[in-house]
């Protein structure tokens, strides 16, 4: 062991120093009584290494989502044991459901006092085992460097994810011999077979209504020039995911935008009236597809995954294509006959006539001044390429996915699979620390009430998020549930809160402005777009905006619901929920 | 259709509950598990059976590899492949049963492990189905406790099964 040139230190400062070998330049954590160690090294390598305290370990753990979503780095949060592990859960699982590379650190008891229910002692590694590509509990500090490392390896490999590493604290002041090494790769990645491609292109050559559907594992990668260039080849159009949105420009005129639940209409009824789907890292999800069963029938997929376990998993495919979805798509892209289909383009053209017919209308009967549609418009004229968008979970989140423009990949923050309320402060900060840049985080009164303790550390750091508080009094996502398919039984759903938003964002030592009128919401989101430092707008919304269009869950394209009449009622609730 | 699958995985601490956890996780609802080291300390072999459709098989299989600890998987062909199941099973011994017991002994040919005035313990070995057949022949004459290893499986011939395999993702 002498024969390496390496140097002797205890286990804490090799994870630091190990952390800073794989090019981590940020850290979000909380420290406590078995990461003391960790964190003594922290303050001796400051230099090197930031960290950032939030005010609690979910906060943490989204920021260090949120920062990876917006840099592709992997995320790095640190916690103590107990408690202080298990508050990382929901941002692990967060983590987990869409695909976020992270690495999560805690302490634990030392390896004598583990199995004796010792103070704050938890089997955070049982409990993360689902929620984790993989964990590690290290029991030896010789062992300590390289389960970092392939902690990285894993968390960055094929479809990426978060990996946990709990280290006991005997661990930490154990000491060994600490070699550096470089920045490790990810594991190679399979190349298709060319049969397969050649499969896949004989699809797409025959068909007469292509439709590229792309999602979460599309987004994050590098391939949006090859999918226009795809969509120009075939005179095909292209719908998303929630996942897959930001990947293109919103402007981009065979770009329909996301379909499924809240989709927009133009792009579910394409995605129903295509006989093929080029799925490209997509899933799948009940809340793309409906009712799987009943899902674009008529049409071929072929669907291009990292993941050989998305294929056939949610809906058959006629041809699963594991491996690199890049090279994949590449290949497909050069075999492709340039074709031109007229009938499909013009089919497109009158769907997105109806949907402009169905947005127009709505906006036309609408009673209230502040809709949705019309915040958003300025927050869209305001905003520039580069902000960062940042959203909670429920209606205003799928207002977010169905009006913001989205210019360019990696300014998107949104917790699409696990649907986390009170993830948005915490990865606005995230991204904001990432990137330097402007984040704009939208949320409702529902979600921010559920974190909003990280506005302090959104004010210590100074970071440039202007907070879009759509406030409603109520839980709205569920109540438009309870409206259309509950009978209006609006069961705890109306908040009723008296805080006033305006002076708890003062209290924090932040900016804070009320705009219930238009004209006042473009004064106040002006001011904070320009704000140095956290701006909080209480936007006052009616609480009966709907989320339209919508597919009732467990429905078809059939069942989409384009509009609500909440006087001349068609929400009398026997609209019941499909199993 | 029942299926049986074998998979390589790492000697390690906490990989049984990985797997078992999948199965929790995905809904998957396992026949027999066994689990044991393989020639080489660094490896477990784990034998699987399942009824269940083609797809779920697929799913199944698909989920295993992604695992990090999981090495290898194969799903076994009835045709090409040798299983076997071990037994032990206790049943009352009277003088109106005992001769019955040792004559169904022999045709199965399982071995009376134990034998006490009031019951034997018999050790059979054999096809899931031949072991079935043996439990529905015990069964009226008093089955007192019985347990069964669930079914190891190898492939015939000289082909193996690689341990490793360069890893992708």
């Amino acid at each position: 062991m002498q024969s390496k040139k390496g140097e002797i230190m205890n286990g804490a400062r090799i994870v630091i120093e190990t952390l800073i070998e794989q090019g981590v330049t940020d850290v979000f954590g909380y420290p406590g009584g078995q990461v003391l160690n960790i964190y003594d090294e922290l303050y001796k390598a400051s230099d090197r290494i930031n960290h950032v305290l939030t005010a609690h370990e979910q906060g943490a753990s989204h920021a260090a989502d949120g920062y990876s979503r917006v840099t592709g780095k992997v995320g790095v949060v640190i916690a103590t044991s107990g408690p202080g592990a298990t508050n990382l859960v929901t941002g692990i699982a967060t983590a987990m459901l869409d695909s976020i590379p992270m690495v999560a650190i805690t302490g634990n008891v030392p390896t004598s006092l583990i199995g004796r229910d010792s103070f704050q002692e938890i089997n955070i590694t049982g409990i993360t085992l689902p929620i984790t590509k993989h964990n590690y509990f290290v029991t030896d500090v010789n062992e300590l460097a390289d389960t970092i490392r392939e902690a990285f390896k894993i968390a960055k490999s094929g479809r990426p994810g978060p990996v946990l590493i709990d280290i006991p604290k005997d661990v930490q002041t154990s000491e060994c011999e600490f070699v550096k090494g470089g920045v490790v790769a990810p594991y190679p990645q399979l190349v298709a077979e060319d049969s397969l491609i050649d499969r896949a292109v004989e699809l797409i050559n025959e068909s007469e209504r292509p439709y590229i559907y792309i999602g979460g594992g599309a987004a994050g990668r590098a391939m949006t020039e090859d999918i226009m260039a795809l969509a120009e080849k075939i005179d095909g159009y292209i719908g998303c995911t929630f996942m897959g949105l930001s990947a293109l420009k919103n402007s981009y005129e065979r770009f329909l935008g996301m379909q499924g639940m809240h989709g927009r209409y133009a792009s579910s009824m394409a995605n129903k009236e295509a006989d093929l789907i080029l799925a490209v890292g997509v899933r799948f999800s009940d809340r793309a597809t409906g009712n799987a069963a009943k899902y674009s029938k008529s049409a071929k997929i072929i669907q291009l995954d990292t993941d050989l376990s998305e294929i056939n998993k949610n809906v058959h495919v006629e041809v699963g294509i594991t491996g690199s979805i890049v090279s994949s798509f590449k290949r497909i892209l050069e075999r492709c006959e340039k074709k031109e289909r007229p009938q499909w383009r013009a089919l497109v053209g009158e769907l997105r006539q109806e949907e402009k017919r169905i947005s127009d209308k709505a906006e036309e009967k609408s009673k209230t001044q502040m809709t949705p549609k019309r915040i958003f418009d300025i927050i869209n004229e305001i905003k520039d390429e580069n902000t960062i968008i940042a959203t909670d979970v429920g209606q205003h989140q799928m207002w977010t996915a169905q009006y913001v423009d989205f210019e360019r990949a990696r300014r998107f923050a949104s917790s699409g699979g696990l649907g986390t309320m009170g993830y948005g402060l915490g990865a606005a900060i995230g991204a904001a620390i990432a990137s330097g840049d402007r984040t704009v985080l939208i949320t409702g009164d529902g979600s921010f009430g559920m974190n909003l303790n990280e506005l302090a550390t959104a004010v210590s750091y100074n970071t440039p998020i202007v907070i879009v508080l759509m406030n409603n009094g109520v839980l709205g996502m569920v109540r438009q549930w309870q409206t259309l398919f509950y009978g209006k039984r609006y069961s705890n759903t109306v908040l009723a809160r008296k805080t006033d938003y305006v002076k708890l964002a003062e209290a924090f030592g932040a900016v804070g402005r009320r705009a219930s009128t238009l004209e006042e919401f473009r004064a106040a989101f002006s001011e904070g777009m320009k704000h140095d430092g956290p701006f909080l707008i209480d936007t006052i919304i009616g609480m009966d905006e709907f989320v339209l269009p919508m597919l009732p869950p467990g429905g078809s394209i059939e069942d989409i619901i384009t509009s609500v009449d909440l006087e001349n009622d068609n929400t009398d609730g026997t609209k019941e929920e499909k199993k | 259709m029942r299926s049986v699958i074998s998979v390589y995985v790492d000697n390690k601490y906490g990989v049984l509950m990985r797997i078992t956890n999948l199965f929790m996780r995905r809904g998957f609802n396992i026949d027999s598990l066994t689990v044991g080291e393989t020639d080489d300390p660094l490896f477990s072999r784990i034998t699987l059976t399942i009824k269940d459709d083609e797809n779920v098989i697929e799913q199944l299989i698909n989920q295993l590899k992604k695992l990090h600890n999981v090495r290898q998987v194969k799903l076994l062909q009835d045709a090409s492949s040798v299983e076997r199941e071990l037994m032990l099973l206790k049943v009352k011994n009277t003088p109106e049963n005992r001769n019955e017991i040792m004559v169904a002994a022999e045709i199965y040919r399982a071995k009376i492990v134990d034998y006490k005035p009031d019951a034997m313990c018999v050790e059979v070995t054999g096809e899931p189905n031949k072991i079935d057949a043996f439990i529905d022949v015990m069964k009226p004459l008093g089955i007192v406790e019985m347990c069964r290893t669930g079914v190891v499986a190898l492939d015939r011939g000289s082909s193996i099964m690689e341990k490793t395999k360069d890893r992708y993702e």
